[in-house]
């Protein structure tokens, strides 16, 4: 897997900061990230519940439900326009030809009531402006894309008649039609058999190849992330705390929270006598996120400093950042669980 | 079809033999949810039983502590056979054989306070004496959970998804069970929580001289608490062996696959590894294919799978499988 | 809020212990079930200014005719069709009868119609509907049928049926509702018992050895009282509305007693020349239909457990 981690930018997020108004008062799930995407790669969003990857992604695509998504900061720049910002009109121009979303549940993406090669073409005709006929054989080509075989004939088809897997290409087909620039992915393959979230995941990585697209990968799976991404940004309650390259992040994270998740996981390549190290606690509430790093209450080597405020991001490398105390030089120098010391 | 391993280290508390379970779909069709099962699960082990969507794994769960009756097949439970118990010696399984369930949402009564949730089998077997030995019976069980006496009077709803699991598990305590069927039990869990919930099983294991039957489609999770594992596919058992063993060498073209399928938090190793990512979807349970059911995916399958019913097979010591004719 | 670098001293970057049993502390007091609904009903106004009216409709209707010195059913023909004044507050119909009085004499019938239609609901409704979905199987099938067939004869020639055989008046209607107006609610708490039964929870129950009457008095009934009051509030409109109907159309409740809907036929007659006789009846009974409906709805939101965190 080349490592694309050297091109331009294309989108920007700076300070993004969204709440929800909710019956039991202002839930902040999104409190200041800043991450930028590269032309070509992968960029994993790496989270547990709470931690807001999910809005951040819906955000982009500006699918918060209105009602009651306040957005109290920060701006999400893409060609040159800041996607916060947008009227609906323009959005809707952007939304499935230049950024497109694939959801997480294949179920519920797409119109029961509607055949598949329509659900394609709507797109075609609306962004592209594509004839009927043309339509449909851009269908056909986007199906066989994807690997659904004899595509002329399901393009006749129903989503009920598809399998999960395949309902999950046909929406990665419907998200591929008008050749976006961006792929928001939104755990694409969660709710799939682990023998068919393989084939989606190595469909999203050649076509990722083949056409050159960015993807954002938001997911909470940390096999995934090591098969599929690039770089890497982990977040927790809100905050991004470390970003990095794919073996960065794997091989020499620099935060605590990583730490506990890769010592949580039980590989399968691993000795079973080899104990589990749990991260004690839950993710906090966000309608009441704790001051400072939000993981102190979990952090086995919290300090007195860690819940006063947020720390700094450190920098280790060009794109390795960091957000935790432990790193400011009046802390003492600990050592990461030995599972997580660098394998390999 | 109706060979189970020889006992090994410990005796046998639960025998699966040739165990069905059909539910009938519309007018002629059933689905053959699982269709010829056996298997020892021995004292003080743990089971665990892996697949996919479909596979009948939990469904097997559900036969073992009674909440569905067999199409066929027997299960005995220390020599008796749980589905044609009546009356006391019935109640006596109910405490015997608990289960923990998947879905933290859905497994605790939302209108229930914490302590009734966890005193229900001490109601429904009178194991208490009085209010206050209840009581304490439950403040005891959530602190063994790693949860706390203030709990007991505060509502599911209040608790997340780790928390909800454990009060599952002290539920499941409660009547002094010998034999446990986790039902995914982490998976819908944060990744950093499942740790907490599988060490506390571990740990209630040791204490508590526990049997699990450790039902997942994680298969790191399950090869790290399992001490055997077996796979199931479309409703039948196609390989079981002891963990490491069946992890490092897998034989059946399907483990392969699927362990070849698991993503691993592993940069290096995953961009080396080779992988064997199979074509095509699961078969309807409905209308399994004949003969052998993984044949319409397999990469090896020949001709005669179809026609031959495969032979379930020890073929190394402890490592069974169903010996397809394509590699037997 | 930026703290300065300099005010950053040695001791802030000591190792604090990081107390796991804080992670597990739940802030606040229990919110049960009932606590947390109501006061998600607190804040709907509608809602809430149904339930005021509502109480104060029946507050009203049994103690206003005591306000007044004249009796419901005291004729004076001398004073017929007398507009409202400070006299007669809602005026006199054309036996000279105080429309005071009247009104909410009629108010209590229809009051008592709802009601009863609410209780049947309850004790019939509930019971056979979870029944019905408990058992499952040829039992459902069976008790399913049966509501059909009720289902099948229309309400209304039920409540003809039922004047023609027994003499019009509050037990017929009380029959004609009885015999019909409680299959809703069975249906509804019939498809939420088969839906719960196949939850987690229930099936939890069960593996720990819970009979079917523990089942359904523990885990079934309680989760499904959200739906049943919802439906419970409907209800009630509805069956004062049918009788105020039947009335209407003077198969109703006879004279000298009388309903809201009675008193709207009367008025209905009267009103070229002498519409107060409509609207008092038409606006208490609108009152109360308006304000069952809100309650209703605020209730149905309020007790979705969907609608939580």
């Amino acid at each position: 897997m080349a490592a694309a981690v050297n091109g331009e930018n294309i989108l920007l997020v700076k300070d993004l900061q969204i709440s929800f108004g909710t019956y039991a008062g202002e839930v902040k799930a999104v409190r200041g990230i800043t991450f930028d995407l590269r032309r070509g790669e992968t960029l994993a969003i790496v989270g547990e519940s709470g931690s807001g990857k999910s809005v951040t992604a819906k955000s982009l695509m500006r699918l918060l439900p209105e009602a009651n998504t306040i957005l109290k900061g920060g701006e999400a720049i893409f060609e040159g326009e800041d996607l916060l910002k947008l009227s609906e009109k323009r959005m809707k121009d952007i939304r499935g030809s230049k950024i497109a979303m694939v959801f997480q549940d294949p179920m519920t993406s797409l119109d029961p009531t509607m055949r598949i090669g329509r659900q394609i073409t709507e797109s075609l005709k609306e962004h592209l402006g594509l004839s009927g006929q043309r339509a449909r054989e851009r269908a056909v080509e986007l199906l066989t894309l994807v690997g659904i075989p004899t595509p002329k004939d399901r393009i006749k088809q129903y989503p009920h008649q598809f399998s999960g897997g395949m309902r999950q290409r046909v929406v990665i087909a419907i998200a591929l039609a008008c050749d976006p620039q961006i792929l928001i992915a939104d755990e694409p393959s969660t709710a799939l058999d682990v023998t068919i979230q393989a084939q989606i995941l190595e469909l999203l990585r050649e076509l990722q190849e083949q056409l050159g697209m960015s993807v954002i990968l938001i997911t909470h799976d940390l096999g995934v992330v090591a098969h599929t991404a690039h770089r890497v940004a982990v977040m927790y309650a809100g905050k991004i705390v470390e970003t990095g390259t794919l073996r960065e992040i794997f091989y020499n994270p620099q935060m605590p929270y990583t730490w506990g998740l890769l010592a949580s996981i039980p590989l399968p390549t691993a000795d079973r006598s080899q104990d589990l190290i749990p991260i004690p606690g839950s993710p906090p509430d966000m309608s009441d996120p704790p001051k400072g790093c939000p993981f102190t209450a979990r952090c086995p080597y919290a300090m007195r400093v860690c819940p006063t405020e947020f720390p700094e991001y450190t920098t280790f490398s060009a794109e390795h950042k960091a957000a935790c105390w432990l790193h400011h030089p009046m802390a003492p120098n600990v050592e990461p669980p030995v599972r997580v010391r660098g394998t390999r | 079809m109706t060979e189970y391993s020889p006992n090994g280290d410990g005796r046998a508390i639960l025998e699966i033999k040739n165990l069905k379970k059909h539910f009938r779909v519309g007018r002629r069709a059933s689905l053959k949810a699982v269709d010829g099962i056996s298997l020892e699960i021995k004292e003080g082990e743990t089971l665990g039983l892996v697949g996919e969507s479909g596979c009948g794994k939990t469904t097997v769960g559900r036969v073992l502590v009674r909440l569905y009756e067999p199409s066929d097949g027997e299960v005995l439970f220390g020599g008796q056979d749980v589905h044609r118990t009546r009356g006391d010696d019935a109640k006596l399984l109910n405490r015997k054989m608990q289960m923990i369930f998947q879905d933290p949402q859905a497994s605790l009564n939302p209108r229930m306070v914490v302590s009734d949730i966890v005193a229900e089998g001490i109601d429904i077997h009178n194991l208490a004496e009085s209010k206050k030995e209840r009581l304490d019976r439950v403040h005891e069980l959530l602190e063994t959970v790693g949860l706390s006496k203030e709990h007991a009077n505060r509502f599911p709803h209040e608790f997340s998804g780790g928390q909800r699991q454990r009060i599952g598990v002290a539920r499941a305590l409660a009547v002094e069970p010998e034999f446990i069927v986790a039902d995914e039990p982490v998976s819908a869990l944060d990744v950093s929580i499942q740790a907490q919930v599988i060490n506390l099983m571990k740990t209630l294991q040791r204490e508590h001289d526990l049997t699990y039957l450790f039902i997942s489609h994680d298969l790191s999770v399950v090869k790290y608490i399992s001490d055997r594992v077996g796979v199931m596919y479309l409703g039948q058992l196609v390989e079981l062996a002891d963990s490491d063993e069946l992890y490092a060498n897998p034989l059946h073209p399907y483990t392969r696959a699927l362990l070849s399928a698991v993503p691993v938090p592993d940069p290096d190793y995953e961009s080396e590894r080779e992988r064997t990512v199979i074509a095509g979807d699961l078969p309807s349970p409905v209308n399994p294919p004949s003969g052998c059911r993984f044949r319409t995916r397999c990469p090896q399958a020949v001709e005669a799978a179809a026609h031959v019913d495969p032979p379930w097979r020890e073929a190394k010591p402890g490592h069974w499988i169903q010996a397809c004719p394509c590699f037997a | 809020m930026e703290t300065r670098r300099s005010e950053l001293t040695p001791d802030l970057f000591e190792q604090i212990e990081a107390g796991s049993q804080d992670n597990e502390r739940i802030v606040g007091p229990p919110i049960g079930f009932w606590r947390d609904s109501w006061n998600r009903l607190k804040k709907n106004r509608g809602a809430l200014v149904g339930l005021v009216v509502i109480v104060v409709v029946i507050a009203v209707a049994y103690v206003g005719p005591l306000l007044s010195p004249y009796t419901p059913y005291g004729q004076d023909l001398a004073r017929r069709f007398v507009d409202p004044s400070s006299q007669f507050w809602f005026g006199t119909d054309e036996f000279g009868r105080d429309m005071w009085s009247r009104v909410w004499i009629g108010t209590r019938v229809s009051l008592y119609i709802g009601f009863l239609a609410a209780f049947l609901d309850l004790v019939v409704g509930v019971v056979y509907g979870a029944l019905s979905g408990l058992f499952g199987g040829r039992v459902d099938d069976v008790m399913q049928r049966g509501i059909e067939i009720l289902n099948g004869v229309p309400y209304l020639v039920v409540a003809i049926l039922a004047m023609l055989i027994l003499s019009p008046g509050i037990i017929t209607i009380t029959i004609a509702i009885g015999l019909t107006s409680w299959t809703y609610m069975a249906r509804i708490v019939r498809s939420r018992m088969l839906q719960l039964k196949e939850q987690e929870f229930a099936l939890a129950s069960r593996s720990l050895g819970a009979n079917r009457a523990r089942l359904l008095t523990k885990h079934l009934i309680p989760n499904s009282l959200g739906p049943m009051v919802v439906n419970l509030m409907f209800t009630i409109p509805l069956a004062i509305f049918s009788e105020a109907f039947l009335s209407f159309i003077g198969l109703g409740i006879q004279p000298p007693d009388t309903s809201l809907g009675a008193l709207i036929n009367e008025g209905y007659k009267e009103l070229r020349f002498h519409s107060y006789l409509l609207w008092f009846p038409t606006a208490v009974f609108s009152l109360l239909m308006l304000s069952f409906n809100l309650l209703a709805d605020g209730l149905r939101d309020a007790l979705d457990p969907k609608m939580r965190k």
